[in-house]
This record gives structure tokens, sequence and C-alpha cells, in this order.
């Protein structure tokens, strides 16, 4: 496994985390496209060294895996679909609440009352 | 055979392609709907016969030979899972029929349902975990689409919680298959059970783990379950009992799977960790339900709850805990979708699942109290309801093991269940008739077809009891080639 890819990879994940776990739905969205990335750049280091090459012709040497490649345009295809539906469901619910920010869970905004009757004053 | 695998796949494609050609016609939608769920049924139950017969079938995609190719495989373990959610999935498609309004939405319901019933299939048939993971966005992708159909408020919320929650874990998953393709150079179940063996312990167990929680997502287990409760209640009921009776329990069938082919003894070395998070989930499941106060909210925590039953089975890493939750998984479905029909009952009835507002049903409708009581009984594990069968061939499995305190808090579970449900029982059959009603308007109307298929549901349930010899013999010889899965993998690498 190439250091580059490796680091890459790292880098995107972390990225995409750290994003996914904003409260704005947009940057939630960005979030999952950079940790789909990374996932797809560990699916590519997967395949084995860079530089080899492709099965065409009838070169007998090391060629490149043709299954992890195939792999990633699926993995790419997928993302791509649910993206697109995450932004239309961001849209959405802009639409509804003119704010881009996830709303509080049910539970906890009952907890919260809960606690406001009962509390002190 | 080769043709008779990819039907179950194949049928609600095909099907959900010709019902989009028909957007509008309702009448039309309907008829295609349940022509192509009814004869993946029939597909689904002539290869639970074949394969009861004569073993493991598989089938190339293409005729690429077996590490390469998408390989479909069904052994006894996945047919029985595809008999009963195609049983499941038309059941609820009749309900939804039935109830006004739910496959009006601007005509995609129908096709949207059977692609998801597609995705079901296709999850329990497929060989190698990149097809598992394709199957699983073919299911997911659709359930997105069905959760949020309303585009109310509550829904688009709960829908992003579930949408984001269920993508971080198709990620992790995607970073499972890389690591374990760097590792190893293939994919394929029956080849991977052979190569995984070169692989050094220590990433093994790694491997075991990450797989372990990639699915325990999907599953709902301890502690990965928090967005289960919050947004399976918010959509239609007939879409949140299909998701209630399936998706979670593909979730449990991908963990079973993979963990027993591929990381048998990785994961037994950590089966203590197992016990454990299953203890907790059921216990953490059933504390939530109790604490809820509406009909569909206290279900959703039970499905957590039960969740927990099935990975127990598992953790107890014998053949007997592995059938324990097979028939677990098989009375589990049919109990919990029927349950959830009847809470779609009630509020279609009365306009409310809140158990303080709604009050006397059984006066205003005995069939229907009939209908919540058997389901529920069975749910809690009373005898001889088939939830009894389940529970005591799971405590006898961990007996056999000297399992002793996780085989305690199961039985404090299955109380703590039991009282959950007289909560709902006291709350909404008895009492004073709630919300007031006028003398000659008692009779609680509901749709004929909503009533038939709940009705059928819960015979069904009552079947699994009768027939509990036969279907425990078979799950327990599905337990035994899950344990040992050298005719698995010989019928798809042919050595």
């Amino acid at each position: 496994m190439s250091a580059a890819l490796a680091i890459g990879a790292g880098a995107l994940v972390a990225c995409g985390t750290y994003l996914v776990l904003q409260r704005t739905l947009t940057r939630v969205i960005i979030g999952f496209a950079l940790l789909a990335h990374g996932a797809n750049l560990v699916l590519l280091a997967a395949g084995g060294r860079a530089g080899r090459p492709p099965i065409v012709g009838g070169d007998p040497g090391p060629l490149a895996d043709p299954l992890a490649q195939a792999m990633i345009l699926t993995a790419i295809v997928i993302t791509f679909g649910v993206t697109a539906f995450m932004l239309a469901l961001a849209y959405r619910s802009w639409q509804l609440s003119h704010d881009d920010l996830v709303e509080d869970d049910l539970e906890d905004r009952r907890i919260a009352r809960l606690g406001n009757e009962t509390g002190p004053e | 055979m080769r043709t008779l695998l990819a039907l179950p796949v194949a049928l609600p494609l095909l099907g959900a392609a010709v019902s989009l050609i028909f957007r509008g016609r309702r009448v039309a939608q309907r008829a295609i709907g349940i022509v192509a769920v009814a004869s993946t049924v029939v597909v689904s139950l002539a290869i639970l016969v074949r394969v009861e017969a004569d073993g493991p079938q598989a089938t190339q995609a293409g005729n690429l030979a077996a590490p390469f190719g998408i390989t479909l495989v069904a052994d006894l373990f996945s047919a029985m899972m595809l008999v009963v959610s195609s049983v499941m999935l038309l059941a609820v498609l009749v309900y939804a029929i039935g109830q006004r309004g739910t496959d009006e939405e601007a005509g995609v319901f129908h096709p949207v349902y059977l692609v998801l019933a597609a995705g079901v299939g296709l999850s329990f048939l497929a060989g190698d975990l990149f097809d598992l993971f394709v199957a699983f966005e073919v299911m997911l992708t659709s359930s997105y689409v069905l959760i949020t159909l309303g585009a109310s408020r509550a829904q688009v919320r709960s829908g992003m919680t579930y949408v984001v929650i269920s993508l971080f874990a198709s990620v992790l998953f995607l970073l499972v298959i890389g690591f374990i393709y760097a590792a190893t150079g293939t994919l394929n179940f029956a080849d991977l059970a052979s190569k995984i063996e070169a692989v050094p312990s220590g990433i093994r167990t790694a491997m075991a783990l990450m797989v372990f929680v990639v699915f325990g997502i999907k599953a709902a287990i301890f502690p990965l379950f928090f967005w289960l409760p919050d947004s399976y209640p918010t959509a239609p009921t007939p879409i949140t009992a299909i998701f209630a009776g399936l998706l979670t329990k593909v979730g449990v069938y991908a963990i079973i799977r993979t963990e027993t082919l591929l990381f048998f003894p990785d994961l037994e070395r950590v089966s203590t960790f197992v016990l454990v998070i299953a203890g907790l989930t059921m216990v953490v499941g059933v504390l939530g339900a109790i604490a809820q106060n509406d009909i569909k909210r206290i279900l959703s925590f039970h499905i957590v709850s039960q969740i927990g039953y099935m990975i127990l089975g598992l953790g107890f890493f014998t053949v007997a805990g592995l059938a324990g939750a097979i028939f677990y998984i098989v009375h589990h479905i049919v109990v919990k979708t029927s349950l959830f029909l009847v809470g779609g009952l009630v509020e279609h009835g009365t306009g409310t699942g809140a158990l303080a507002k709604v009050a006397g049903l059984a006066k205003r409708s005995p069939l229907l109290a009939l209908l919540f009581l058997v389901p529920a009984l069975s749910l809690a594990g009373v005898p001889p309801f088939s939830g009894f069968v389940a529970k005591l061939a799971l405590l006898e499995a961990g007996f056999a093991v000297d399992q002793w305190v996780v085989v305690g808090v199961s039985l404090v579970v299955s109380a703590l269940t039991l009282f959950s449900m007289t909560k709902i029982w006291s709350g909404v059959f008895w009492g004073e008739v709630e919300p007031a009603v006028e003398p000659g308007n008692l009779r609680l109307r509901a749709p004929r077809l909503m009533t038939l298929s709940t009705a059928v549901l819960v015979v069904c349930t009552l079947a699994i009891t009768v027939a509990a010899r036969p279907i425990f013999d078979l799950s327990t010889r599905a337990a035994t080639d899950l344990v040992d899965p050298r005719a698995y993998v010989r019928e798809v690498t042919g050595r």
C-alpha cells in the first residue's frame, strides 16, 4: 500500500467524520461524500501496487487488479445516487423550516420540557 | 436451479419497472405489486423445498467461475429467511392497499416497495461481501424513500437521522470490504472461508469486530440502536411494519452469516463480549419500551430488545444456540409485523396511538383485541405461543454452556416485556370507551383488507407454534450447516 494513498484515505475519513458530526445538513452531506471517497481510496489501495498494466493483450507479467476498480465504480454510483437523495431531503427540510440545522431529537425535547416543568424555578 | 435462484430478485425488480410504467393507474399498480410479490412467495417456497432436499444451491451470474463472478447461494438459513420475508412482504402489501392513502402518494409507493423486496431477497441470496453491500444499498435506498414518502416535517427530521446513520454504516462496510480484500484477495464467502485462515489471528479478530459493528448498526444492537425508535414510528403503519419485521432482521442475518462462515473461531474468543452486548441490548431495549406511552414507540423499542435474544443465540457459539437464534428470527419477524399492523388498526380506528387517549377498544372490537393479545403474549414468551418455544430453545442452549447470568437476564427481560404488553392492553383495550363515541357508533370500523392481512399473520404465528417441531428441526439443520460450511463451500467453488 503506498503511503500517499494511506495518508489520503486517512485524511478524507477524518475530515468526513468531523463534518458528519456537525449540525448543519449541508456539512453532513459533504462529510458523507468525503467519507465515501476515503473508502474508495482504501478499495483502490486494496487492489495492489500502482503502475501495473491493465488486462489487455498477452502480457504475461503481473497485471493490475480490475476487480477493485469495478467495485469502486459501483460504490461511486451508489454514493452519487444517495447523495442526490440527501440533497433533496435537505432542501425539503429547508422548505419546511427555513433552516439548515438538524432538529433536536423528539425524545430529547420531551425530556428537556419535563425538566423545565418540574425543575426549580 | 439457475434461474430459480435469481427469481426472488428479478421478479420484484421486473414488477417495479412495469409498475413505474403504470404510474397514476392505481388498480394496475396494485395488481402488478400483488402478482410480483405473490410469485416471489411461490419461488421462495420452491427454493426452500429444493434446498431442503438437495443441500445448498448456488448459481454463478454470467457463468463466471466462483471467486470472480456474482454468486447467488441459497442454503437452508437463507431459504427459510426468503420464505418468511416474502410472506411478510405480501401480507403488508395487502394491508397497505387496504389502508386508504398509503399507496396514493405520487404513484411511487408500489415501485419502491418492490425494489425493497428485491433488495431483501438479494441480501439473503448474496454469495459475496460486495454483493451483500449492493443488496443492502438497494434495500436501504428504497427504505429512505419509503420512510420520507409523506415529506412531512417529522418524517424529514427523523428520516435524515435514519439516512445519515445508515450511510455511515454503509461507508464502514465499504472500508471493511477494502480491508478484507487487501488481506485475502477475495470477497466470495466460500472462497474466503478457506483463505481467511492464512490471515494473522489478531487482524482476523479486528475484521470480525468491524463486521459486527457494521451490521450491528443495521440490526440496532446496543449501543448502536438509538436511531431506530426515533425514525420508525414516523412512517405510515405498513412501512413501519415491514421495516420492523424485516430490515433489522436482515442485519442480524448478515451478522450470523459472516460471523459463522468467516470468523467463527475468532469471534468465539470474544464470546463474552458478544453475550454482554446481547444482554445490554435486551435490557436497554425493554427499559426504553417501558418508559414510552405510544403503541408504535413501545413496539419500536421492543424490536431492539428482541434483537438481543438473536445475538444471544449467536453468542453461545453452539449449534443449539444458533438453531435457537434462527427459530427466534422466524418467530419474531411474524409476531413483530403483526403487532405493528394491529397498532396501525388502532391508529386507523381512533386516530391516535397514544395510550392516554385511547381506551376500551375491547368493547368496540373484540376481534382487534384478540389479534393484539395473541402476538403480544407470543412476544413476551408466554406458553404455549411461538415465543415460548423460541425462548425455551435459547434457554436450553444457554444452560448447555453454563451461561447462567445472561440466561437469567433474558428471563427478567421476558417478564418486563410482558409488563409493557400489559401496559398496552390495559391502556388501549380495557376500561371505559375513549375517545367517547355515540352509542350506535360503538363498533370500530376497519377496512376488511387490513383486518384480513393482520388476521392471516396472527394465524401464521399460531401455525409456527403448532409446527414448532418441524420448523425447529429445520433451524437445527440450518445451524449445523452454518457451523460446518463444507457443503456450502463445495456447492459454490466445486471443491
